[in-house]
């Protein structure tokens, strides 16, 4: 049995789409990352799964328990954390996290119990008698994911759980995430692509309300890199520089972008997928006597990725 | 069981905020304002029988303090979770949606029951004096009591309408004071009207209890507002389901 299953997932505001015909599966022990601009379907998918809301048309089985037959039974499988992370604001973290084991029916002689190991996952024992108004905005990311893991569910389920954090907590969200994800299938959603090449088994990515592809991160990353391109930066002159540079093996293409300050032109070099070219044009560069200001392979951006995905779309 | 773990947090939640505190004492002073100044009246013109006479008047009195504090009570029940957002977290978690409703419900209701019961001094400490015919007032408590249930079963709804505490609290007062004062326009509404929006009113059901009696229907009247004001509660929370946001 899969620990998600989505089937022909649709849902319509009135006549305006948030997601359409959705399906994929999830198996346990996964961490799914959810990959979308914003307003390409992520949150309303998640709120059909946590049965916020019920789809338009389709259906979706979370732990076997479908979300229109039995929502209790699959809002008692998940653990939520939705974007904005929602905390009342005047209740200790301790009191917080009670009231919830409460009502996700962890039984009363265990509670004290459950909750203090939560807090101790998420690393909140010095926090736990603070009012979650006085937390900064990294721990109650922690009280929300701690929230999110109350009455053990199998599933969890986090909607951009490191959104407007500093770089250290990202980093520490992002860690705890992975912990969590050796026993639990997650779901997490997310638009920055490093991080879903850092925690995830597979991604899937949306646009506009449809599944655009599902994937192992690093299979999407051959999908798309199959035209690598390196950023060059210097003062050469440029139609010298275009016939050097077009002779050096594993180059396809050489573009001059932009004119940069101080008479240094920007070069964009597509090269072929896998060859490591970054060197040898830094050698063939400086050998000219031309000074070299800077190199480096570019970066994909999400961006990219959709335009590659929905234009291979479009071709078939 | 789940319903009460919503009542208990929102009763921790009216006496960590300063708003039960406040909403009591403000009911404390005036109704006590009101009770001494009516015994004054009594023991003066009226001579000292004061056995049902200063009820009626105290009563009726009280109930207007009521009925502009109980939406002072309500506004934050469904606005402040709207707005916090934490109602996301409710609706996803394995509540059914009437756990919330009756659950914020009985913890205004606890409020409200405890105001009531800070006011049997005002009985009490007559009654040390005189010898008090305690059955009538009782039946005005019984009064207040369900009007003022009705009163938070109304606010209740119009704060699920909205996040705006505010605009909950003022369209609780307009509409208690509408069902308030339905039946005052004897003179020009026609002798059918009227005898409907008597029925309707929220003022002349009290009446009764007050003059201690507990008639079925005034009960009846009551308890259908309430139920029908939890209803409606019912269907405002549901409208998340097309709308698509809390």
């Amino acid at each position: 049995m899969h620990a998600i299953e989505v089937d022909h997932l649709t849902k319509f505001y009135g006549r305006a789409r948030g997601v359409l015909d959705l399906s994929f599966t999830v198996e346990r022990g996964e961490i799914m990352g959810f990959l979308g601009p914003n307003g390409s379907g992520k949150t309303t998918t998640m709120r059909m799964l946590t049965c916020f809301f019920p789809p338009t048309s389709g259906t979706a089985r979370i732990c076997g328990h479908d979300i229109i037959r039995e929502p209790l039974a699959v809002r008692r499988s998940i653990g939520y954390l939705p974007e904005s992370v929602p905390l009342y604001l005047d209740m200790p973290v301790r009191s917080y996290l009670h009231f919830f084991a409460e009502v996700k029916g962890v039984p009363a002689h265990r509670r004290r119990q459950h909750v203090d190991a939560v807090i101790q996952q998420c690393g909140l024992e010095q926090y736990a008698h603070r009012l979650i108004r006085k937390l900064s905005k990294g721990y109650r990311q922690r009280v929300g994911i701690a929230q999110a893991l109350l009455g053990d569910p199998e599933v969890l389920i986090l909607d951009e759980p490191t959104i407007g954090l500093d770089p250290r907590q990202i980093i520490e969200i992002r860690n705890l995430i992975k912990e969590l994800g050796t026993t639990r299938t997650i779901i997490l959603s997310t638009h920055i692509l490093p991080e879903v090449s850092m925690t995830c088994n597979r991604v899937i990515i949306m646009h506009e309300g449809r599944l655009v592809a599902v994937d192992r991160p690093e299979n999407l990353m051959r999908r798309i890199q199959q035209t690598p391109q390196i950023m060059l930066r210097t003062d050469a002159p440029k139609q010298e520089l275009r016939e050097t540079l077009a002779r050096v093996p594993g180059v396809r293409a050489v573009q001059h972008t932009v004119t940069g300050t101080a008479a240094l032109d920007f070069y964009r070099i597509d090269t072929e997928p896998k060859a490591d070219v970054v060197s040898e044009l830094a050698r063939v560069v400086v050998e000219r006597g031309w000074h070299l200001h800077e190199i480096r392979p570019l970066d994909i951006t999400l961006e990219q990725i959709f335009i590659q995905l929905i234009s291979d779309e479009q071709k078939g | 069981m789940l319903t009460l773990a919503i009542a208990r947090r929102e009763l921790k939640a009216y006496f960590t905020s300063l708003i039960a505190y406040t909403v009591i004492a403000t009911f404390l002073a005036v109704s006590g304002y009101f009770f001494y100044t009516n015994l004054v009246m009594f023991v003066m013109f009226v001579g000292a029988d004061v056995r049902l006479g200063l009820w009626q008047q105290t009563f009726y009195d009280i109930r207007f303090v009521l009925v502009s504090l109980m939406p002072l009570l309500t506004m934050r029940l469904f606005a402040e979770e709207k707005k916090l957002g934490t109602i996301e977290l409710l609706f996803t978690s394995p509540l059914q949606d009437w756990d919330i409703i009756l659950g914020k419900y009985l913890a205004s209701l606890t409020v409200l029951v405890l105001m009531l019961v800070l006011t049997f001094l005002y009985p009490a400490l007559l009654a040390i004096v005189f010898s008090l015919d305690l059955a009538p007032v009782a039946a005005g408590y019984a009064g207040l009591f369900l009007m003022g249930a009705a009163c938070i079963a109304c606010g209740l709804f119009l704060s699920s309408l909205t996040e705006n505490q505010i605009v909950a609290a003022m369209s609780t007062v307009g509409v208690l004071l509408l069902l308030w004062f339905l039946d005052w326009n004897e003179g020009i509404a026609g002798a059918a009207a009227i005898t409907v929006l008597h029925q309707l009113s929220f003022s002349d059901h009290f009446l009764n209890f007050i003059r201690g009696v507990i008639e079925l229907d005034d009960v009846v009247y009551y308890a259908s507002v309430t139920t029908l004001f939890l209803f409606l509660t019912s269907c405002s929370l549901e409208t998340r389901k097309w709308r698509g946001t809390a």
